[in-house]
């Protein structure tokens, strides 16, 4: 039951990957990439990491797409059907793209005997309050150096989008 | 009963049952939360409102549903078809798939996730989609309006409203809806009269976050003729307006479960006796009330013009002799079961008297202007939600170290700082108003 759920979301996942990268239309690349988010967010719960699961949900699939989708609304879709969609370079792209893919393999391959493979298993403590814990208590340094550069970014954002304030 | 289920597929049994059950009740009920619509929007304009079909129009919503089913389905010419499909069917499921983990009862609920809250915010802001997707599909100026008005709507108020649920997630210490219900019964007081601030924070956004007025910019009828839904017609048009009526129910259900004590029968830990008897006094509450309306529709019944309504007025009178005797009933049940149905009854009790709420509101309050409306999320809700969270969190810690144990003191004192900080920001709004040149304003 698990590998036939992991299988299913992966084959989703990669699936509309590929799909978001080749339909001309970009809202409907939009609507791919959200399935492929949600596709993440399905992994995460067959691993049992059910906040992440929805956090996921929350933040990409709630947030940061409607907002992608507002954007490319707004966009004279006319023009972008009309451009070239890919750079010629076949030849180049695929040497990359082996050597990665080769990279990859390596790695693991190099590591197959320190990667256990492990059954996923519930948190002890539930795992929100495991991810609060180690949050504000273990990385509560990194968590805070965070925070403070986000809030960097967003006055930034604000003071360049509205001159006077 | 559980003897007979194997037990390989024991966990699911139950689960299967109530969504088929949610899902076949659902359409029905949005049907009649429309009804109800129409006739409380007649009474408060001094109309009588649907009265053809039915007594009191009370078969209106199934004569509604059926001219929509048969009517043509439209699909403008231009329009992506693909999306202008699936948009309103999105709609739809993510409003019904919310439903999944909502404690109607201690019993009857389908799965008691430990991120459950999460987990139906997660799914609810997803129903966006149908809305803005629907809008962009239709190829139409006024539907690409109101789809963008209401993306934009719904990412300000989410923010708001969601800061406003922390309050009460604060003071369960828990996710799981469940234990949100229990931490109510735990503390004795609902969560609304601790963190009444919260409440009202919740409540702002939660009307703006269904697109109701006088937050409904999206389908402004003055403005953008019917907003993202302009260019649907007949079933697909039925499906957003399914959608929207279960995503009420859904902010209800929220709403209930975190402030207004869930399944809990108001008084939940008085437990005073009926003379002689083991049963408690309230609980016989709901059944005197069922017994109230009976007696009230027999009474109609005479005055009803056509012989049919006459039969049909008796037929709701026995219907709620029923509800009455099942209410009856229950309470010599095992306390499993009778937790369960009165459960039920009050957890739905109070979820439709907070959409009779939204009602009242969409019926009083003229509609905003959308830089208002913005404004008001931003300069207004979003501020004095997160002070909100500030102050419950230093009361509860002062009471966890300090022995100030009386929650209503808590409540008293976080809702004169909040009154304090909401009259900061109105006067700062005021200033601000005033010294923008009159070409902004």
């Amino acid at each position: 039951m698990n590998s036939v759920l992991f299988y299913f979301f992966s084959v989703l996942a990669v699936a509309s990957g590929v799909l978001m990268v080749t339909r001309r239309n970009i809202v409907h690349s939009a609507v791919f990439l959200i399935t492929a988010l949600l596709a993440t967010a399905g992994i995460f719960l067959q691993l049992q990491a059910e906040f992440l699961f929805v956090v996921q949900i929350i933040l990409y699939v709630g947030g940061i797409m409607v907002l992608f989708v507002f954007v490319i609304m707004l966009v004279n879709l006319d023009v972008s059907l009309h451009l070239m969609q890919f750079n010629r370079q076949k030849f180049v792209a695929s040497i990359l793209a082996f050597v990665l893919a080769a990279q990859v393999f390596v790695a693991f391959w190099l590591g197959r005997n320190s990667l256990s493979v492990q059954p996923a298993r519930l948190m002890e403590p539930k795992n929100t309050e495991a991810v609060g814990q180690a949050l504000f208590q273990r990385y509560m340094l990194p968590f805070e150096i965070a925070s403070i550069l986000l809030l960097v970014a967003m006055i930034g954002a604000v003071v360049m989008a509205k001159r006077r304030v | 009963m559980n003897h007979l289920i194997p037990p390989s597929i024991q966990p699911y049994v139950f689960s299967v049952l109530y969504g088929i059950v949610i899902v076949a009740l659902l359409p029905l009920l949005a049907g009649y939360i429309v009804l109800v619509e129409r006739k409380v929007m007649a009474d408060m304009q001094a109309r009588l409102g649907p009265m053809r079909v039915g007594p009191h129009g009370l078969l209106q919503p199934i004569a509604d549903a059926l001219k929509l089913l048969i009517k043509e389905d439209i699909v403008p010419e231009k329009a992506d078809r693909f999306l202008f499909w699936w948009a309103p069917v999105l709609s739809v499921t993510m409003a019904l798939l919310a439903y999944a983990a909502i404690p109607f009862g201690p019993v009857f609920q389908i799965a008691d996730l430990n991120v459950g809250l999460l987990f139906i915010l997660a799914i609810s802001s997803m129903g966006i989609y149908g809305i803005v997707l629907g809008g962009w599909a239709s190829n139409s100026h006024y539907s690409l309006l109101g789809a963008l008005r209401s993306a934009a709507q719904l990412v300000s108020y989410e923010t708001a409203a969601g800061l406003g649920l922390v309050s009460a997630l604060m003071l369960a210490g828990s996710l799981s809806m469940k234990e949100i219900v229990q931490a109510q019964y735990d503390q004795g007081v609902w969560f609304a009269f601790v963190v009444p601030v919260g409440f009202f924070i919740y409540f702002v956004g939660s009307i703006a976050e269904t697109n109701r007025a006088p937050f409904d910019l999206p389908e402004a009828e003055s403005e953008l003729v019917a907003g993202y839904m302009t260019e649907y017609s007949g079933f697909r048009w039925a499906l957003y307006f399914l959608g929207e009526y279960a995503n009420m129910v859904v902010v209800g259900s929220i709403a209930t479960t975190l402030f207004l004590g869930g399944w809990l029968r108001p008084f939940a830990r008085n437990h005073d006796l009926l003379w002689g008897t083991s049963i408690e006094l309230l609980d016989i509450v709901p059944a005197l009330l069922f017994l109230g309306v009976a007696a009230y529709s027999f009474w109609t019944a005479r005055r009803q013009p056509v012989q049919i309504q006459k039969l049909v007025m008796v037929a709701v009178g026995a219907l709620c002799v029923v509800l009455a005797a099942v209410m009856t009933a229950a309470l010599f049940a095992s306390p499993a079961v009778m937790q369960g149905i009165h459960g039920a009854f009050w957890f739905l009790a109070k979820v439709f008297g907070y959409i009779y709420v939204f009602l009242w509101v969409r019926f009083t309050f003229p509609r905003y202007r959308f830089d208002q409306l913005m404004r008001l999320g931003w300069h207004f809700l979003i501020p004095l939600a997160l002070v909100n969270v500030i102050v419950v969190g230093v009361t509860i810690v002062l009471q966890q170290n300090w022995e100030w144990r009386h929650p209503m003191l808590a409540a008293v004192a976080t809702t004169v700082i909040m009154l304090g900080v909401a009259a900061f920001l109105a006067q700062e709004e005021k200033q601000h108003q005033e010294s923008m040149p009159a070409a902004e304003r």
